[in-house]
């Protein structure tokens, strides 16, 4: 028997789908929290150079990986949704585009913290930084450009186009922003050369950033659930699950 | 009299034709252009009554500052470029017309350059010498205006197609387009700054020149799928 590959491809069936996935999710980004944190905490070596504050890094490498990874799966899904006109995948992409502004939030605010002790500043126009600001002013023109339109299909499509211009200037930005840096040597701070880390700090981190990973997916899905009602909220199904009958 | 549109279906036409008639429309309404341009000089000449007259300083300055009032100006104009066609119904049928709609868009975009950005081109050596720049800084500085300013009508087309009809679309156009202007705005900039520094701005302008060839051709495609997505 063929299976259907696009069974889910409809809200409807994934609304269901979505709220049976998302208790699982959410424990497992529970448990992997509690341990990241432990190790992070309790098992990880001081830092001979850098003390205690370096543990910073057990939130922040996973926010700033998280939030250049949700943008690409963004402009995916929504590229998807553009070329197939599959609603879903819209709906994905707006729902991504929230947590992913607060990965990058995130980023920004515990490199702050991070950056203070060990530079002396709270910010720094270094490559990194500045590259992860003009990522957080992206998802901010996506969201209020979807935000603006009334109409949801259109939303969605011009939403895409502007994730997918974004995807395509990331690597300029990226490399601009960087370029521009080297010229002006002034700050010559880098974060570049980190030194070699011990394990245990690098399996903390990791299991920081699947936890990371666990959690956004649990409310990227929560979102998803929710606009799918939004909009579907005229159809019978939608009725039934309130137990309204047309 | 609006110049007769052409009968085929020969693409490079059309963006010609679309440029001739934007250039009249903008001369019939010169004080538009005017604006634009003005408003250009007087954020310029506002930066040393900010930070003070000491001449090393602005020396430094001069070209980010030129560079970020006409990333602003540009910006500040795109608002123009479809919503006058859109009101009046023309942009539906040039929708409608059987030629390809990014030519027309390229037609849009250059003749948004020529009302908006050639006149800041030619207006930067005057403001640079506010700023006492060298003779070679001021070539590099219009050169690097010249190369990029294209650039900024050519994506700004992308958040003007996208924006169109909505409220509040000229502030969102802002946010959609600056984060997009910064490579332009790093290497316009840079230009002038290498080339004091002795390195020589060839390097920065090639890649001005690069990304006028990149947004050549992927610009106005990308701004005819949003027009399309608007117009619907």
């Amino acid at each position: 028997m063929a299976i259907n590959w696009f069974k889910y491809s409809s809200p409807a069936s994934f609304y269901f789908l979505a709220g049976k996935m998302i208790p699982l999710f959410t424990i497992a980004a529970i448990i992997l929290f509690a341990v990241g944190l432990y190790i992070g905490f309790f098992v990880a070596p001081t830092d001979f150079q850098q003390g205690e504050a370096y543990r910073i890094i057990f939130i922040h490498v996973p926010a700033a990986w998280m939030s250049m990874f949700l943008y690409v799966m963004m402009a995916i899904w929504a590229g998807i949704g553009l070329a197939f006109n599959t609603r879903l995948s819209s709906m994905m992409a707006t729902a991504i585009a929230p947590t992913g502004a607060m990965f990058t939030f995130l980023a920004l605010w515990t490199g702050a913290l991070w950056g203070k002790p060990m530079w002396g500043a709270w910010w720094v126009w270094d490559a990194r930084l500045t590259s992860e600001l003009i990522l957080l002013f992206l998802y901010i023109g996506f969201m209020s450009l979807q935000a603006a339109i009334d109409d949801p299909r259109r939303a969605d499509k011009a939403g895409a186009v502007i994730a997918l211009v974004g995807v395509v200037n990331i690597p300029i930005i990226y490399f601009s922003v960087k370029w521009w840096n080297t010229l002006h040597q002034g700050a010559s701070v880098s974060i570049t050369q980190s030194p070699k880390m011990a394990t245990t700090m690098l399996t903390g981190m990791l299991i920081m950033s699947i936890a990371c990973w666990m959690y956004a997916i649990a409310v990227i899905l929560m979102r998803t659930r929710t606009i799918i009602l939004e909009r579907e909220r005229h159809t019978v199904w939608v009725g039934e699950l309130q137990g309204v009958t047309k | 009299m609006l110049p007769a549109q052409p009968n085929g279906c020969n693409s490079p036409d059309m963006s010609l034709w679309v440029i001739q008639r934007d250039l009249l429309l903008a001369m019939r309404r010169r004080a538009d252009v005017l604006t634009t341009l003005f408003f250009f000089i007087i954020v310029v000449s506002l930066f040393p009554l900010g930070v003070g007259p000491e001449i090393n300083m602005l020396r430094t300055m001069a070209p980010g500052v030129v560079w970020v009032a006409a990333l602003l100006a540009s910006m500040l104009s795109l608002g123009r470029m479809f919503s006058s066609d859109y009101l009046d119904g023309t942009l539906e049928q040039m929708l409608l017309s059987p030629q390809s709609l990014s030519m027309l868009v390229l037609g849009k975009a250059l003749a948004h350059w020529l009302v908006t950005g050639v006149p800041l081109v030619l207006m930067s050596p005057v403001l640079g010498i506010q700023y006492d720049l060298s003779t070679e800084a001021l070539l590099v500085l219009t050169a690097s205006l010249l190369l990029g300013t294209p650039v900024l009508s050519l994506i700004g087309a992308i958040g003007a197609a996208l924006t169109l009809g909505l409220r509040g679309g000229g502030v969102l156009v802002s946010l959609l387009v600056l984060p997009l202007y910064i490579p332009v705005l790093i290497f316009g900039a840079g230009a002038v700054e290498a080339s004091a520094a002795g390195l020589g701005a060839g390097a920065h302008l090639s890649l001005l020149g690069a990304f006028l060839l990149v947004s050549l051709v992927l610009a106005p495609w990308a701004a005819a799928v949003s027009l399309r997505i608007s117009m619907e």
